[in-house]
């Protein structure tokens, strides 16, 4: 009985815990300004709130059946999140979305100045 | 389960609620969302948010089919989130 109570107790606070990351990546995806930050909030913060839940799943059903589908449900939600923010991010890039106006591609800046300074050279 | 302490039963009911709620409040998102990688995105946390909707209800229930429907729903989200993303960018799936 005891056992019992405090298995209910864990799988109560892992389910609290999973309820607060996924408001916070919701709550990220609705106030952030920009689709690379709303990815932050998203792929981090609703993952973990997913994978939480999963792990809810795992201490109430037991290591075996549907426990074990919990656990590979988040080792595959960890492998398939940043898989899929980067390629949104990237899709997001080519298609031409900016950042925020303070914010560079370092690699493009370096480029820049390179430039400028071949340019005082001549 | 009958025997489950009446906390847990409320935890997973509350859980439920912030869940379904949170993934109603990803709609504004998908309609407003100015480009469309913003819609690709809420739509992709729609999916998370139901994966952790489908665990929620197989623990009501206490029934281990639903977590199986939620690793299937999560495959489903992945493929669909890379497909689309593929979609926006090259104009073709499969070449």
């Amino acid at each position: 009985m005891t056992a019992n109570v405090l298995q209910a107790a864990v799988v109560t606070a892992l389910i609290c815990v999973g309820s607060f990351f996924l408001a916070v990546g919701t709550l990220g995806l609705l106030r952030l300004p920009n689709v690379y930050n709303r990815l932050h909030a998203t792929s981090k913060a609703a993952t973990l709130g997913a994978a939480s839940i999963f792990l809810a799943g795992f201490v109430h059903f037991g290591g075996e059946g549907a426990g074990l589908v919990s656990l590979v449900g988040i080792v595959f939600l960890f492998l398939t999140a940043p898989t899929g923010a980067h390629m949104i991010s990237r899709s997001a890039r080519r298609m031409g979305v900016d950042f925020l106006p303070d914010v560079y591609w370092p690699r493009v800046l370096e480029a820049e100045s390179e430039r400028e300074t071949e340019t005082e050279g001549e | 389960m009958a025997s489950d302490p009446a906390f847990l039963e409320w935890a997973i009911f509350g859980g439920l609620v912030v869940a379904s709620g949170v993934t109603f409040l990803c709609a504004y998102r998908v309609i407003r969302g100015p480009t469309t990688p913003d819609r690709v995105v809420a739509l992709d946390t729609i999916g998370t948010n139901v994966v952790a909707i489908a665990v929620l209800f197989a623990l009501q229930t206490d029934r281990g089919l639903f977590v199986d429907v939620s690793l299937v729903l999560a495959i489903i989200g992945f493929i669909s989130t890379l497909a689309v993303a593929r979609f926006v960018t090259e104009g073709d799936i499969i070449e």
